[in-house]
């Protein structure tokens, strides 16, 4: 579990550019489960994300996963083995020069013997469909194989939590479905506990719960149908609805008979 | 994209022979010692024996000649330069074939300029050995552990090893960044390679600055990458490839070291 206790987060406390992130945050992540954080941009998510794994130490408040204190600076490495995160750029986290090379990195750097690295190189490449790519350099690849290498890297480490900060943001929409593919089956098959950052409302469905971040605070959260409810509300946090949950809302107004928010396209064309 | 295809990273060639399953460690070691021992033998016959086991390497690295042809272009003109020079203005030795001022021919100076082109190809052939049957990772690593022993009087080999990693690894990355902000900069009017030498200078500016912006952002976001990793340097990391150094590896050494010393005694 990770408890986040009265977080205050806050960069270059005391200067000109002061600019506070976060303003009291608490929130319990059970395991496993699957979360989505959803927020414009400067909301604060992407600090958030630094402040799970102890990239970032909060000034006020804790951050606790599985009862270690992210400020315990020994026990930092416990923590980031247990907590993975994948970021934006697939191209600024590649750290081989060939797929396997990048995988085996953090299995590196968490001292494993070659052999059990060699199994575990296997086991990510399979979860994450990129088996036949394994000796490939990173820049053959596309940009929803290199967020997959990634991913593929941080699950090496058999992490408990895998922290996602809006991985799907610099790819096309194919790319975009393949690496939402494979954040589901995370969670389903390999029983991750997820936190996925994102803007993009259409992957928030698949989660369990939803918390939405507004000017560094917490302003909603509940499950998706909870959620996108609020429509007017998400508007003014900056967000927009699916385009399911947009169709849906509008058919409703109309008067159609149908339930209000749908939220998978497959779900609107069976009440269709 | 086309900057990025006309990148060769490296020049390894992937094949399954002998020297390219050997470790790169030992063929970095053998190729130091061959280069240094050229530089040891008198000018004779030698020479021959010396052509032989280059031969005899690139035949059992598989890879066809024209390779190694390629990697001699950049020294054409150099191995040219090195004919001439001894040449024409070779030292006074043995027979003198035509003399006009300071320009002469004579017999030690044909031999000079013989043996002299011979040692820079031999050198260029040796690495091209080395850099054709050795991927840029695995000269890295072997690089690492050769400069181990440095480690005692603080020098940071891993970190150094980790570093030229990085910057190979980038390459490709940059060069496509590149080929988009000069694309990005022809789009808005700016124009490359034309007056004078200076003007041309000052047209890079826009190039470089927004490349090394974005080189400095891919750091940090490197850094914060690794660091999630559990990256810590070299403390208390294993590494996958592990070095293998077995009889194979010897013997080869030792075989190279047995021809040459042998050729220094017998020539």
């Amino acid at each position: 579990m990770i408890e986040v206790k009265g977080v205050n987060y806050t960069y270059q406390p005391g200067t000109i550019q002061e600019k506070v992130a976060l303003r009291n945050i608490n929130l319990e992540i059970p395991s496993p489960s699957f979360l989505c954080i959803v927020g414009a941009n400067g909301s604060g998510k992407s600090t958030f994300a630094r402040l799970i794994n102890g990239l970032l130490i909060p000034q006020v408040g804790d951050v606790i996963v599985d009862g270690i204190n992210t400020k315990d600076e020994d026990k930092l490495w416990e923590i980031r083995k247990n907590v993975g995160l994948v970021f934006q750029n697939p191209d600024n986290q590649i750290v081989g020069m060939t797929v396997e090379e990048d995988i085996a990195f953090g299995c590196e750097n968490l001292g494993l013997p070659p052999k059990e690295i060699e199994e575990r190189i296997e086991f990510a490449l399979k979860a994450v469909g990129m088996e036949e790519y394994r000796k490939y350099p990173p820049y053959l690849l596309s940009g929803g194989q290199k967020q997959r290498v990634a991913i593929a890297g941080v699950l090496a480490m058999l992490p408990k939590y895998i922290v996602l900060d809006e991985p799907t943001t610099m790819l096309d929409p194919k790319g975009r479905k393949e690496i939402m593919e494979i954040i589901k089956n995370l969670y389903e098959k390999e029983k991750k506990t997820i936190i996925l950052i994102t803007h993009h409302m259409e992957e928030a469905i698949w989660a369990e719960r939803i918390i939405v971040f507004f000017k560094g605070e917490i302003v909603a959260q509940g499950n998706p149908k909870e959620i996108f409810s609020k429509d007017e509300l998400l508007e003014l946090w900056g967000l927009n609805l699916p385009l399911t949950t947009r169709i849906s809302k509008c058919l409703y107004e109309r008067g159609f008979n149908l339930p209000h928010p749908l939220l998978s396209p497959e779900e609107l064309a069976l009440w269709l | 994209m086309e900057v990025l295809k006309a990148f060769p990273l490296g020049q390894y060639i992937p094949s399954n022979s002998f020297l390219h399953k050997l470790d790169a460690k030992a063929k970095i070691i053998a190729s130091f010692w061959l280069i240094l021992f050229i530089f040891l033998l008198r000018l004779n016959l030698s020479y021959l024996f010396i052509l032989l086991l280059i031969l005899l390497g690139i035949y059992i690295s598989s890879i066809p000649f024209k390779y190694f042809l390629k990697s001699l272009k950049p020294v054409y003109f150099l191995i040219l330069f090195t004919l001439i020079i001894h040449l024409f203005f070779g030292e006074e030795g043995g027979k003198v074939f035509w003399r006009f001022g300071i320009i002469r021919i004579t017999e030690l100076g044909i031999k000079m300029a013989i043996f002299m082109s011979l040692r820079l190809i031999f050198i260029v052939m040796i690495t091209s050995l080395l850099t054709l049957t050795t991927s840029v990772l695995e000269l890295a690593q072997a690089l690492e552990d050769l400069l181990k022993p440095l480690a005692i009087l603080k020098f940071p080999v891993h970190e150094f090893s980790m570093m030229m990693t990085i910057a190979i690894r980038f390459v490709p990355t940059l060069l496509d960044e590149t080929d988009k902000i000069i694309k990005a900069q022809k789009a808005r009017g700016a124009e490359f390679g034309k007056g004078s030498i200076v003007n041309q200078a000052k047209s890079l500016l826009p190039i470089i600055i927004p490349l090394f912006i974005n080189a400095f952002r891919r750091a940090n976001e490197l850094a914060e990458a690794m660091e999630s990793r559990c990256y810590r340097g070299a403390q208390g990391r294993t590494r996958y490839r592990n070095s293998y150094w077995s009889l194979k590896e010897s013997l080869f050494i030792t075989f190279i070291f047995c021809y040459s010393v042998l050729l220094l005694i017998m020539f």
